[in-house]
Parts: structure tokens; C-alpha cells; sequence
């Protein structure tokens, strides 16, 4: 939050809305929609994340007090609220300033006052992985995603070998930097491979190449960890 | 004597013996000598300097880290005369260069992300904001008494670009999103926008004239529409004026009262007893591909279909049935300039689609819309408010003039001084915050506004306020040389005939041809070098599909065999790419074993099968056309060209450049126009 201090209405952050009162409490929350999205640092994912109070039964609670917490640089619109007559409440999120997954906590109270929670994942991109992105989305989703769209429609099915999706960190993680540029660059037969990973590296430039990959290892799922990298204690 | 004693007394109570006191006074300089230094050390930067040297102390590459910074520890400063760039924002934010930091996110030590531009190029304030010469934090990121322009959110950064790149990028979705919005929401109809180079931004939205409006609607529709156009279609960009019912009603009072009729843009509707079948209008909608450009909302909420057109979910509430009918029948009549093709439909078909567009309605729409026969007073207040509201800034209206500068400018609205700006209580006072709140809610700021209500996403609220965060001083007065332009506009219309004929079937809503034109379809600029004539003429006739995957395809226009030669002369002859010539190499009679050599290296060393079908009952790539009457279709000289380099025939095609020998390109040619297809083709000619 930025002060202006020329300014005589100077305001902190915004302030608190009035402490909400639930009027229902749960037993289970669940995700509805809008996890597992990728969007660009800093900015509001394209879905709000809606999330769902049950109670034993699996029926929706109307009026349970959601809240919603994330790390630092991570926002929530609303951070809190109560849950509509379909057990949900919707929240607009946007992301941190850097390119990572973000772990978020949708919280809300059982009766007896115990904590429920709720974690969801989101991972934001950074320029060089947005870049990256754009890219799977124009050359390399339609045979690497076996997801069909009225606008694209796969071609996963029609290959005869199969191509990795790019989220397959499992066997996509033990490939290095050199091995993804490799047989980007040169196609398939580079790494002893099908011929029908084409070669790309006269249509695509080193730049774009390493921004492809940078994206690759960042929607990795499990995550990829850059061998010999030490990490700093917290 | 007794006065000298006690000024002696009382100069020696105070600092005693005169040595004691010159001591005193030496300190006393001492200290203040060292106020300085102490400064120095105990300031902000040096302590962020002192944790950065902790934090990477315990690193394994904390040698290599150390060095770096002790090659650069003190005030750091990023000096660019031409820029006007001071930023000593390096003093503090240590890490920005150092790749090995990629996991700290600890801040102000984290690595920048990998951009296109360099520190030691721009500095950091061109993106960032912010009071680059500031030493302490707060100087540095916020507003104070001499300085305004805090540092921007990371969600609007894309702005920054804008300042000097005018042309689309790749790496700024938002900020091409926002520049998009701002001209397809009609925001410069009102609102006057000034580009560095001169020019001003055009809107994109083309909004219908309401000079006929009678002719095409009722004034219930009207009244409906003005008072909630989303009720009518989800995709509406007109936004909501929140007018009163009674204000509602006059102004469609003095639209209708205004319009004037055309002849022929009303047909009489076909005598028809028998009622259409259903069915069959929802076939001749599917055929001619009306959703490419128009979407419909099906019951599950969902919009379908492109954005081109209107959204037609209810427009049997809105358009009277003779007007479609004539609409239909040839829409230029009613409106020259329109994106819509002229299809060349039958009287069976315009009647049968005319009935099941009529059928698209929503009962509860104009339920309640009542209105009396308009009074004189109402049509001149009608009239009123119309000029009020400045709705001939958008919409052409019989006997209102466009007027000028309806709103504010907005050329510098990205540095505009918080001094003129009224916030709202409770609101932050910097200028991000102040657009995003303007756009989101513009009557907050007053209900007596004229600003209308926008129907917006928070993702499309973001990318206008990155859009025009980006029409900053900056960004006006930056030297020319160093700005990125975007390519003048291309305003190429083919000549004669030809030309009126591809003016009527709106060939440039889908097609690009000379850099003017949509991107649903291929770019026509070489089509004459690429394709054969008697295919092309043929597919004009009736189009096939080369992509079957495909949802979005040319229409079949009906149209003439005078109609499609004339085309197909003209696109022959004027689109051919002067690189090489088509008829350089022969359409057929290549060897057998070059052949058999080219359908080796298909299907092995390309696998050129992963994404094309040659043959049906093998292939099943997707991705590209289906060849399997390449060898009809296309020139040799075109597939060999195509195939040594795709993105020099056609730029931004996703087929990889293969970097082929000569040798393979032939081979690969001289297989596929062996591919002649079923025949048909042959026996049409």
C-alpha cells in the first residue's frame, strides 16, 4: 500500500469491512472451480476461484464465513465472505510479483470452532514463462495437449507415438535444460526419439526456446527441482 | 572587577579551566563531524546491504555472489542521459543480476525475471516507476511532497511497454487486451487519444447508424435495449446509461420520430401458409458459418460463436422480419460499410432463415415494455438528452452533429497531476488506482456523470488501466528514434471489379490481403502463386473443407459462374508473390522414383503424417490441411517454396521450417502432386 504523504485522506489499507457474522457452519470445503490456473504475475487470474461449504450430509451451507490468506504479494477480492444460497463464495485472485506456484488457504469454522482448510494451487507466470506459454498455446498444444477445444481440436489421439504433455514432470524433470533444447531445436531423432516431433530450431529463435522451457519446468507437476541448486535456509 | 570575575566565574561554570573547555568545543566538533559517517552507516540502503551480505554468506556460491557485490557495494547509480534515467534503486535491490538467486523471493534481493531489456540499458524506473534518485524506501516507492508518481503495481507493469512500443508483443497480452478494449468498446469515440506519432486511435466498434433505425426496430426494442442492453445479449458492448424510465422512453420517442425510411430495406415476407421447417433453417445457419461471426447463448449459458457479428440469442425480439428478410437478402442496402458478406441466398432460403432467426426471441424481453404514443414534448426531449448524452458521438443520428471532445482527452492521463484529481474518500491517491475505479464504477465519482456504465471482466478492467497507464508524458516526449512504432494501418483496396466484388462478399472481414484485413481466414496476399486456377475457381463456387477439424470455414456465397471466373482471374493474376515463379516447375510428370523417394521421406525422416493426411485410411494428422488433393490444388513451384521456408510465404504459420535440402524439397513435391485426389476435381473441369 503506497502513502501519499502531499495528501491530507491519506489511507492505510482499505478498511476492514464490519466483521461478518456467519450465520451457517460446515463441515467440508471444497473447490468448485478456478484452481490450478496459470496467469501472469501480479495480475487477477482469468476465473475467480469459488469454493464450496458442505456439511455432513454434502448439502451446501448458506451464510458460512469463508476466508481466503496467500503469501505476502498474493490478493484476494473479497478476502472474505459469506456463502451464498448454493454453499459459494467467489473471489477474485491475483497473483505475487514472482513466477511460482502459489500455495492458498480457503479457510472457514466448523461449529466447534475448529479450523477448516482448504489448499489451493495457482502458478503465475513471469514474462519469460508467459512468453513460453503463448508459444505452447500457437506450436506445441495440439499434439502435446490432449485437451480439444472447438477452436483447436487435438491432435493428441491421431499420433502414433505419444507425445509428453508438459505438465508430466515425471519423466519431463529428469531431462536437462540441454536435453529440452535439443530436441526442440533438432526434433525427435536428436534424443533417439519419433521422427515426429519435428525440429524447431530454425523457426524458433535460442530466446523463445529457453522461454518454452522456462514455462515447461515451471507448470511441472511434480515440481522441478535444477539439480545442484542449494537453496537458501528461510 | 566584579563583573569582569563574574563573566570569569560563570565562563569557567560553563566549561571550566579554558584547556578543559577547548577540549569540550573539540569534541562537541568531533561529534558533529561525525554525524555524517554515522549517517552513512546507519542508513537504509547500508543495512539492506549488511542483510544481503548474510543472506547470501551461507550460499554454496557465496564467494562468487560476494565479489560481485563488494565490485559494486556503496550508493549504486544507473546513469541515462537520454532516457532522463537516475535510479540508484541497485543500492538496495542487490540481487537483480544474479542468476543463482532465481529461489530467493525475498525482497529487495530477488533476481529480476528474464526480460528483453537490460538493467545497464533502461534502468529501472522506465518500467517501474517510482523516484529513481530516491536513496531511502519510502522516497523511492511512494508519493511525497515533490514527487507523484509512486511505484507502478507489478499487475499493470505491461504498461511501462506501451511507452515506447506501439506495435503489439508477444510478451504484453494485457497491454494489447487494453489497446484493443479501448478501441472496440468505442472508449475513443468520446474520449480523444493522441499517439506520439501524431495520429489518433480509431475506434474498431462500428457502431450501427440509427438514421433508418425505424426501419429495422421497434421502439418497444429500443426502450428495452437502452434501458439494459446485457439484458438483451451477454456480449453487448454497448454500455448502460442508467436511464430513467421516463428518460428511456423519450429518447426512444425521438429515434423512432427521427428515422427516415430507405428504399428496399424492407422486403415483403413470402406468403408462406405452410411453417418453415425448423430444422432446415438450422441447417442453412450452420452452412453458411453464420457462427463464425455471430454467437448465440444456449441453454446452458454458454456463449457460442464468433464476435464479429452481433450475438443473435434474442433477435427475433429486436428485428422486424421484413427488414431481416431484405437484411439478409443483400445487407448492403442498409448499410454499406457492414462486416456482413452478401450472400447470394435463394427466396426458399432467405425465407426459411428469416423465420428461424425470427424464432430466436425471449418472451419475458419486451413483456413489460408499455409505451403510449409518443407526445411532441417527449420526441424534443428525447432530442435533448441525446445531444446530453453525446450519443451521435457514437451512433450517427439524422440532425445531430458529431460533437467534438465529448470527454475529457485522455493523450496524458498516465501522468496526470493527483492535484486535479478528485478522489473518492477511502480511495488511494495514485493513478492506477483512481482509472481502474473510473472505469469500474464511472458514476461513483458522481451520479450526475455522463460516463456510462461498462460491462466489464476485472481481467478487461485491468488491461484498459494498463492500456492507458501507458499514455504518460513519457511515452509523448520520448525521441522518436527511440520508440518502437506500430505499422501505419494499411487502408489497400483491390481495383475494379474484382474489387467492388470482394467489397460486397466482405472477403477482408476474414481474409488479410497487403496487410489489410481479419486473421479467421489464410492470408490471400500470395494466393495466386500458391493455388491452381481451376481449383480455386471451383472451391469459390462451392467451398470445400481443407481442414476438417475445423469449426470456422468460407461459406458457400451462391456464387455466379461470371462472379467466381472474374475472382479467380483477378486473384491469379494480381496475388503472386514476385519471389518466384509459379509455373517454375511442372504440375505433374515427375519420375517414379523421385516420387517414391518423396513418399519415403513423408513418412520417415519428416513424418510429415504427424500432422497431414494423405492417405485416409493411414493418416490421421489434424494439425495441417488434408493433402490428399494437394497435387490439384496447389502449384509445385508454391509447395517447393513452402517447404524450404513456411514462414516466408506465410508469416506467423506454425509449420517449422525444416531447413531442407534442395534435394528432399523436390522429392517431397514431386510426391505430393501425385496426390490428385478422387478424381472429381478432373471430371468437373
Amino acid at each position: 500500500m503506497f502513502v501519499c504523504a502531499g495528501c491530507t485522506h491519506t489511507q492505510g489499507p482499505a478498511p476492514a469491512v464490519a466483521a461478518l457474522k456467519p450465520t451457517g457452519f460446515g463441515s467440508v470445503l471444497i473447490e468448485s472451480s478456478g484452481s490450478k490456473q496459470i496467469g501472469p504475475t501480479g495480475m487477477v487470474l482469468a476465473q475467480p476461484l469459488v469454493v464450496q461449504v458442505n456439511d455432513e450430509q454434502g448439502a451446501a451451507v448458506t451464510g458460512a464465513l469463508v476466508e481466503f490468506s496467500g503469501p505476502a504479494e498474493v490478493s484476494f477480492d473479497p478476502a472474505s465472505g459469506l456463502t451464498d444460497s448454493s454453499g459459494q463464495l467467489s473471489t477474485n485472485v491475483a497473483l505475487g510479483g514472482m513466477a511460482a506456484r502459489y500455495q492458498l488457504t480457503a479457510r472457514t469454522l466448523a461449529k466447534t470452532q475448529k479450523p477448516i482448510d482448504l489448499k489451493i494451487e495457482e502458478i503465475a507466470l513471469g514474462y519469460q514463462e508467459q512468453l513460453g506459454f503463448q508459444l505452447d498455446n500457437k506450436y506445441c498444444a495440439r499434439c502435446h495437449s490432449s485437451e480439444s477445444s472447438a477452436e483447436r481440436v487435438s491432435n493428441y489421439d491421431n499420433l502414433a507415438v505419444k507425445p509428453h504433455p508438459f505438465a508430466e514432470g515425471d519423466t519431463l524433470n529428469k531431462m536437462t535444460d540441454a536435453e529440452l533444447t535439443s530436441i526442440i531445436s533438432h526434433g525427435g531423432p536428436a534424443l533417439n526419439k519419433s521422427a515426429l516431433m519435428p525440429p524447431y530450431g530454425y523457426t524458433l529463435s535460442k530466446s523463445e526456446i529457453d522461454a518454452l522451457i522456462a514455462y515447461i519446468r515451471l507448470i511441472s507437476d511434480p515440481p522441478y527441482r535444477a539439480s545442484g541448486m542449494v537453496y537458501a535456509k528461510p | 572587577m566584579q563583573s569582569s570575575k563574574n563573566s570569569s566565574s560563570l565562563w569557567q561554570t560553563l566549561f571550566g579551566h579554558p584547556i578543559r573547555a577547548f577540549g569540550v568545543v573539540s569534541l562537541l566538533l568531533l561529534i558533529l563531524l561525525a554525524v555524517a559517517p554515522a549517517k552513512n552507516h546507519f542508513s537504509e540502503w547500508r543495512h539492506y546491504q549488511n542483510k544481503y551480505l548474510s543472506l547470501i554468506g551461507n550460499r554454496s556460491d557465496a564467494v562468487t555472489l560476494q565479489r560481485h557485490f563488494h565490485d559494486h557495494d556503496g550508493i549504486q547509480q544507473i546513469w541515462l542521459p537520454q532516457l532522463g534515467v537516475v535510479d540508484r534503486c541497485t543500492t538496495c535491490h542487490t540481487g537483480l543480476k544474479e542468476a543463482t538467486l532465481a529461489d530467493v523471493s525475498a525482497q529487495p534481493f530477488r533476481k529480476h525475471p528474464a526480460i528483453p531489456h537490460t538493467l545497464d540499458q533502461f534502468g529501472c524506473v522506465m518500467c517501474h516507476r517510482g523516484q529513481g534518485p530516491a536513496t531511502t524506501v519510502e522516497e523511492a516507492h511512494s508519493s511525497t511532497l515533490a514527487w507523484e508518481q509512486p511505484i507502478l503495481p507489478a499487475r499493470y507493469v505491461q504498461s511501462s511497454c506501451g511507452q515506447c512500443h506501439r506495435a503489439p508483443l508477444t510478451g504484453t497480452p494485457q497491454l494489447n487486451l487494453g489497446r484493443n478494449l479501448l478501441s472496440r468498446y468505442g472508449c475513443v469515440h468520446c474520449h480523444t487519444i493522441k499517439l506520439p506519432d501524431g495520429t489518433a486511435m480509431k475506434p474498431t466498434d462500428d457502431p450501427p447508424s440509427l438514421e433508418h433505425v425505424a426501419d429495422k426496430t421497434t421502439r418497444e426494442w429500443i426502450y428495452a435495449w437502452l434501458k439494459d442492453p446485457q439484458a438483451y445479449a451477454v456480449t453487448a458492448t454497448m454500455p448502460n446509461f442508467k436511464l430513467s424510465d421516463p428518460d428511456a422512453r423519450d429518447i426512444s420517442a425521438f429515434l423512432i420520430a427521427n428515422s427516415t425510411p430507405i428504399a428496399g430495406d424492407t422486403a415483403p415476407l413470402s406468403k408462406n401458409e405452410k411453417a418453415p421447417d425448423p430444422t432446415a433453417g438450422a441447417s442453412l445457419y450452420g452452412e453458411s458459418f453464420c457462427a463464425s461471426c455471430h454467437a448465440v447463448q444456449n441453454a446452458a449459458g454458454n456463449v457460442v460463436g464468433g464476435d464479429v457479428g452481433p450475438e443473435l440469442t434474442r433477435v427475433g425480439n429486436k428485428v422486424k422480419p421484413e427488414w431481416l428478410q431484405a437484411w439478409l437478402h443483400n445487407p448492403r442496402i442498409y448499410d454499406p460499410g457492414t462486416a456482413m458478406p452478401h450472400y447470394r441466398f435463394t427466396d426458399p432460403q432467405l425465407s426459411l432463415l428469416t423465420a428461424f432467426l425470427g424464432n430466436k426471441t425471449d418472451s419475458d424481453l419486451l413483456a413489460n415494455v408499455h409505451l403510449d404514443a409518443a407526445t411532441p414534448e417527449q420526441i424534443a426531449h428525447g432530442k435533448l438528452l441525446v445531444t446530453d448524452y453525446g450519443c451521435a458521438s457514437c451512433h450517427e443520428i439524422g440532425g445531430i452533429k458529431k460533437p467534438d471532445n465529448f470527454a475529457p482527452e485522455l493523450t496524458r492521463i498516465g501522468s496526470k497531476p493527483l492535484t486535479q484529481i478528485l478522489f473518492l474518500p477511502g480511495m488511494t491517491h495514485a493513478i492506477p488506482d483512481y482509472i481502474a475505479a473510473k472505469i469500474r464504477q464511472p458514476r461513483s465519482f458522481g451520479a450526475a456523470l455522463k460516463m456510462p456504465q461498462f460491462t466489464l471482466a476485472p481481467a478487461q478492467i485491468d488491461a484498459l488501466t494498463t492500456a492507458l497507464l501507458a499514455l504518460t508524458d513519457r511515452a509523448q516526449d520520448m525521441p522518436r528514434a527511440l520508440t518502437v512504432p506500430a505499422k501505419p494501418p494499411s487502408n489497400y483496396q483491390p481495383a475494379g471489379r474484382a474489387g467492388q466484388l470482394m467489397s460486397d462478399l466482405a472477403c477482408f472481414s476474414c481474409h488479410a490481403i497487403n496487410g489489410r484485413g481479419g486473421d479467421m481466414a489464410p492470408d490471400l496476399t500470395w494466393e495466386g502463386s500458391s493455388v491452381q486456377r481451376p481449383w480455386l475457381q471451383a472451391f469459390l463456387k462451392n467451398p470445400g473443407t481443407l481442414r476438417p477439424a475445423l469449426i470456422r470455414r468460407m461459406p458457400r456465397f451462391n456464387l455466379s459462374d461470371g462472379d467466381a471466373a472474374e475472382l479467380a482471374d483477378y486473384i491469379m493474376t494480381v496475388y503472386q508473390n514476385p519471389a518466384f515463379d509459379r509455373d517454375s516447375m511442372p504440375n505433374s510428370g515427375y519420375p517414379p522414383a523421385q516420387v517414391e523417394q518423396g513418399k519415403q521421406l513423408f513418412y520417415s525422416k519428416y513424418a510429415c503424417q504427424g500432422c497431414h493426411i494423405v492417405d485416409t485410411k493411414t493418416d490421421k494428422g489434424y494439425v495441417g490441411p488434408t493433402l490428399t488433393q494437394v497435387g490439384s490444388r496447389l502449384n509445385a513451384a508454391w509447395i517447393y517454396h513452402w517447404l524450404k521456408d513456411p514462414q516466408a510465404m506465410r508469416s506467423g504459420t506454425i509449420e517449422p521450417n525444416r531447413n531442407m535440402n534442395d534435394e528432399d524439397a523436390r522429392a517431397l513435391t514431386a510426391f505430393l502432386m501425385t496426390q490428385k485426389g478422387s478424381g472429381k476435381q478432373e471430371a468437373k473441369k
